[in-house]
């Protein structure tokens, strides 16, 4: 299965990467631009039986280790 | 005897095994991060640097790693572990500590000698300083900015476990301007600045030595 | 009629190839001549010249031909010193390309023994005032240092940074390391005894920056697409700290015969070198090498540059005790060949030969004497300089001589606990003993080597020298790194060759040997070579009670210039070697029985500049009168006149300076005393808090 998660910064929690680039672009001319945000994106194989298994699995992982739960909140795609 | 956690990528690993050693004279030693037995130590250093490279987030992969739950034990034990710097990152991924550290709001790494202010006096490490006491020590980090939601800001305020706080400027954009934390019992910390770069005047400054030498009195206490 | 291969070689060097070995090379022997007779590999333009340098001196334990040299520092330590450029790779992509070029220094340093304790950068870039390129270029290139000085734990302890529209399209990334070793067990970039093991150890060799070998594309590769072959060499700054943690632990059994790192020219280059330093030859085979991606083609392989690897010449038995502690590290490795009796380099693949060589044709390449033409002396314009105080603050302003803060403080110039004089003095000071430090000292001047290559080397020595006396330190061994346009062209060698001929006659006059170094060619644009860049420098030693910094500490003291001010203002300033001579020791005497309490050299901005830096460190000002000084000479060549051969003292005991001045014919005199809250001059004076703020914001306000 083909695993996609996708990881931000809990909201309340600055962002400045996304803050620095936006500003970044609207110096560029592109003042029309905002809302900036990031997101870090994982993506793996995982060897399972069923999408809803691997689904279990991808998740378990963020909890364990992929993601801190103080700053981050996550979501998964089984494909 | 003190351990000094080593994990791959660890820094500065051996500046606090000097600090021990040579300058507060107690004895320590080096504690590879595979396959050790912690039972003899009365006391655990986490230092700082890059274990596993920073990489997923600084300290998340060397917070996994099976002798983190030694760790946990020695503290539950009420011995006293410090983290220092990449070591506090390690401690709060590992639940040791409450709230984590993420990203400078400068975008930038930062070396530089800052001011602190003593919060808490009491913990088996801070129980030299007095309260209030402005010190001066020198911080090193790219992710150094300490964040915790309001309920844990409560219960760190009520508990008195903000143990060091930026005085006079904020480096990295930290909450309540918070530089290092301990736990409710006091026997863990984590903080931010390095003590073991302030602990000798011709490094520039002594202010850190005496969470060392409190560690040390604390240790001897309780034999 | 043979054709002619599809390599960058000339056709005399592709002659004197099939010469040399006696049949006509095939394609990978000669896609690997390609890269080993490059310059860049094998100085053809450069090592005549180099020759000039002294080399020898009492304290050289390992001198010039090895990855780095070796000084002695006490009866127990030596201090491993080397100094490399990574120009072209920071133009094209300038994080990746500094940061390698750390990762390079610092494996030429392990790979001799030593743990490297400190780094220090010179940079040199563009006008990033008005030049967006060099502004992208100079935040990335810092950027790059710091991510991987700062991830493997070796603190950038100093450094400096000139900014000049020459290095618009070619910035210069000089990078120095030095290192600890136990003087009785530095180890060479030889592998002396046949039957040893050639063990590669480090990153899984991939396809990095192979794109800029232009011979393979065509003949070799049917299918391999250019994209996945990346022209830039990746950095991983974690492995290359695991790679000094694992190497620290096998310095230390007796495994080891040789080491060496591999950096420019790949395996290539390490393989064949270290065999012929060695007088063996080698025999490998190319299937054992550890790989990161499949289907590798086998010129791919050789050509390889990938990054944080390093070959070991293990004693025959000992492997099993190596790999016990590379294992321990998770850091990958493979025995991939033997030293053999002989001097043949032989690969082999699915057990036959691809490649036979001598190995003097790979590691000697050919030795060019270019052309030189003189540039003619340009007419000296003095700038005119109407309002003294305005051009003061514009020199503060100056990103050459404005606080360089911003760069200093994204380094961990204080990790492993050493650093007892940090970024912002005229040297650097890092704890090797309780009782003994190891000092840096860095200079190059571009513009007066522009003006004048010749008088400009000997300025970037002496200049270094005195950044090293500044803070009590007595000069030890010199590297350098030699930075010049193109070499084919005979005016841009010939500054090179002077340049060449200047450095050496200012070594030998200051008695300090060279003892590694570094020559970057081509770095022009357009048809625009750079300024001349031969940057030096120069490590010392001091007594740790015995340091000096250049902050004024106390109000009431008195100042003491030291040294004989010229008016040339807008020239290379002439350097007399006597002189310098004389007055750096009478600086180290000065110091050592402690009688100044701040010293501090004086070079880009002159006197008016000199001393405002030394107020700005305590904030603490000063009154001076320049009438006192250099009688008959303007007073804008008083105060910015950059002449060589001065410091500035501030002292309690005048007399005794001047007692002593006049007793190494030193020029010397006290021309005012410090305290209160101005910068006074005597023809005007500026608040120290309004000139302090010009120049701690100079640098930082061009990138915001």
């Amino acid at each position: 299965m083909d695993v996609e998660i996708v990881v931000k910064l809990k909201k309340g929690l600055l962002n400045p990467e996304a803050k620095t680039i936006e500003k970044s672009l609207n110096l560029l001319g592109y003042k029309n631009v905002s809302d900036f945000d990031t997101k870090k994106v994982f993506l793996m194989k995982i060897d399972a039986k069923s999408a809803e298994e691997a689904g279990k699995q991808a998740d378990e992982m963020c909890r364990r280790i992929l993601v801190n739960p103080v700053i981050q909140e996550y979501e998964i795609t089984v494909k | 005897m003190i351990g000094v956690l080593e994990f791959p990528g660890s820094n500065c690993d051996y500046d606090v095994l000097r600090a021990l050693q040579d300058v507060v004279k107690t004895e320590a030693r080096m504690v590879f991060f595979k396959n050790q037995d912690l039972s003899d130590l009365d006391g655990l250093v986490v230092p700082g640097g890059f274990s596993y490279g920073d990489h997923l987030r600084a300290g998340a992969i060397a917070a996994k790693m099976e002798v983190m739950d030694k760790v946990k034990v020695l503290a539950a034990q009420s011995k006293p572990v410090l983290g220092i710097c990449n070591g506090f990152q390690i401690l709060c991924e590992s639940g040791l500590l409450p709230g984590a550290l993420t990203r400078n709001t400068s975008m930038k790494f930062i070396c530089k000698w800052v001011k602190l202010e003593v919060q808490n006096s009491t913990s088996a490490f801070t129980n030299l300083y007095k309260k209030g006491e402005i010190v001066n020590m020198p911080i090193a980090h790219g992710e150094g900015r300490y964040f915790c939601d309001d309920n844990t800001l409560k219960e760190l305020k009520k508990n008195n476990q903000i143990a060091f706080a930026y005085n006079g400027e904020n480096p990295n954009g930290s909450v309540e301007n918070i530089a290092g934390v301990c736990n409710r019992e006091g026997n863990v910390l984590g903080l931010m600045p390095h003590p073991e770069r302030s602990s000798e005047k011709l490094l520039g400054g002594e202010d850190g030595r005496r969470i060392f030498e409190a560690m040390v009195n604390h240790i001897k206490s309780k034999k | 009629m043979i054709k002619r291969p599809n390599v960058s070689l000339s056709d005399g060097e592709i002659e004197l190839a099939r010469k040399r070995l006696g049949r006509e090379p095939n394609d990978i022997e000669w896609a690997m001549l390609d890269v080993m007779w490059s310059e860049h590999c094998c100085y053809k333009s450069s090592r005549k010249w180099l020759k000039l340098f002294p080399v020898d001196g009492k304290n050289v334990l390992l001198g010039v031909g090895d990855d780095c040299g070796v000084v002695k520092f006490d009866d127990r330590w030596g201090i491993a010193i080397g100094m490399e450029s990574h120009n072209h790779p920071s133009a094209i992509e300038p994080v990746a390309g500094a940061a390698t070029g750390i990762g390079g220094i610092v494996r030429d340093v392990l790979s001799k023994g030593a743990k490297p304790i400190a780094c220090i950068d010179s940079l040199r870039l563009g006008d990033i005032k008005h030049d967006e390129r060099s502004k992208y270029l100079f935040e990335n290139i810092v950027k790059g240092i710091a991510d991987y000085g700062n991830t493997i734990g070796i603190p950038t302890i100093g450094g400096e940074a000139e900014f000049d529209k020459s290095f618009n399209k070619n910035p210069l990334v000089n990078v120095v390391c030095i290192g600890l070793v136990d003087k009785d067990r530095i180890v060479h970039g030889s592998a002396p005894v046949a039957g040893d093991t050639m063990m590669l150890v480090g990153s899984k060799t991939g396809r990095d920056g192979i794109h800029g070998v232009t011979f393979a594309s065509e003949e070799l590769s049917g299918s391999s697409e250019e994209a996945s072959r990346p022209a830039v060499q990746i950095e991983d700054p974690f492995s290359e700290k695991l790679l000094i943690d694992s190497f620290v632990e096998i310095f230390q059994t007796d495994a080891v015969r040789g080491c060496k790192d591999l950096g420019g020219g790949g395996f290539t280059c390490a393989t064949s070198e270290i065999v012929h330093k060695g007088g063996k030859g080698a025999l490998i085979d190319i299937d054992k090498i550890h790989l990161r991606e499949p289907n590798m083609e086998l010129w791919e392989i050789i050509l390889s540059e990938t990054q944080e690897r390093m070959m070991l010449i293990v004693k025959k038995g000992c492997e099993g005790e190596v790999e016990k502690i590379l294992d321990k590290w998770d850091v990958p490795h493979a025995r991939i060949g033997v030293v053999t009796e002989g001097d043949r380099y032989i690969i082999k693949h699915n057990d036959k030969v691809i490649v036979n060589m001598p190995t003097h044709m790979l590691a000697e390449g050919p030795l060019f004497d270019r052309k030189a033409e003189p540039i003619p002396k340009r007419v000296i314009v003095k700038p005119k300089i109407k309002d003294l105080k305005k051009h003061l603050i514009s020199l503060l302003k100056d990103p050459n001589m404005a606080s360089k803060k911003w760069i200093y403080e994204q380094y961990d110039n204080e990790v492993q606990a050493r650093t007892v004089i940090k970024p912002g003095q005229d040297g650097s000071v890092t704890r090797i003993t309780d009782k003994e430090g190891a000092v840096l000292g860095t200079g190059c001047n571009s513009h007066h080597c522009a003006l004048d290559p010749y008088g400009g080397a000997k300025g970037a020595l002496a200049e270094a020298v005195r950044n090293v006396i500044a803070v009590g330190g007595e000069p030890l061994a010199i590297v350098d790194c030699l930075n010049f346009g193109n070499p084919e062209k005979p005016r841009a060698f010939w500054q090179f060759k002077t340049a060449a001929e200047g450095l050496a006659e200012a070594a030998k006059a200051f008695e300090i040997p060279v003892v590694s170094g570094n020559v970057s060619f081509y770095n022009e644009s357009e048809g625009k070579p750079i300024n001349p860049s031969p940057i030096v420098t120069v490590l010392g030693k001091v007594a740790l009670d015995r340091t000096m910094t250049m902050g004024i500490k106390d109000e009431g003291d008195d100042i003491i210039l030291i040294g004989e001010t010229k008016p040339e203002l807008g020239e290379s300033p002439k350097v007399s070697l006597e002189s310098e001579k004389k007055v750096d020791w009478m600086m180290l005497r000065l110091i050592e029985n402690q009688s100044v309490g701040a010293a501090h050299d004086l070079s880009k901005g002159g006197l008016g500049v000199g001393l405002a830096l030394m107020a700005f460190k305590r904030d603490i000002g000063f009154d001076v009168d320049i009438s006192k000084m250099a009688e008959g000479i303007p007073e804008a060549e008083k105060l910015f006149s950059e002449s060589h051969g001065r410091f500035v003292v501030v002292t309690k005991y005048a007399k005794g300076v001047l007692d002593a001045a006049e007793k190494y014919g030193v020029k010397a005199q006290v021309i005012g005393k410090t305290g209160g809250d101005k910068l006074s001059y005597g023809p005007f004076s500026v608040s120290l808090k309004e000139a302090k703020k010009a120049w701690e914001n100079g640098l930082e306000d061009l990138i915001i």
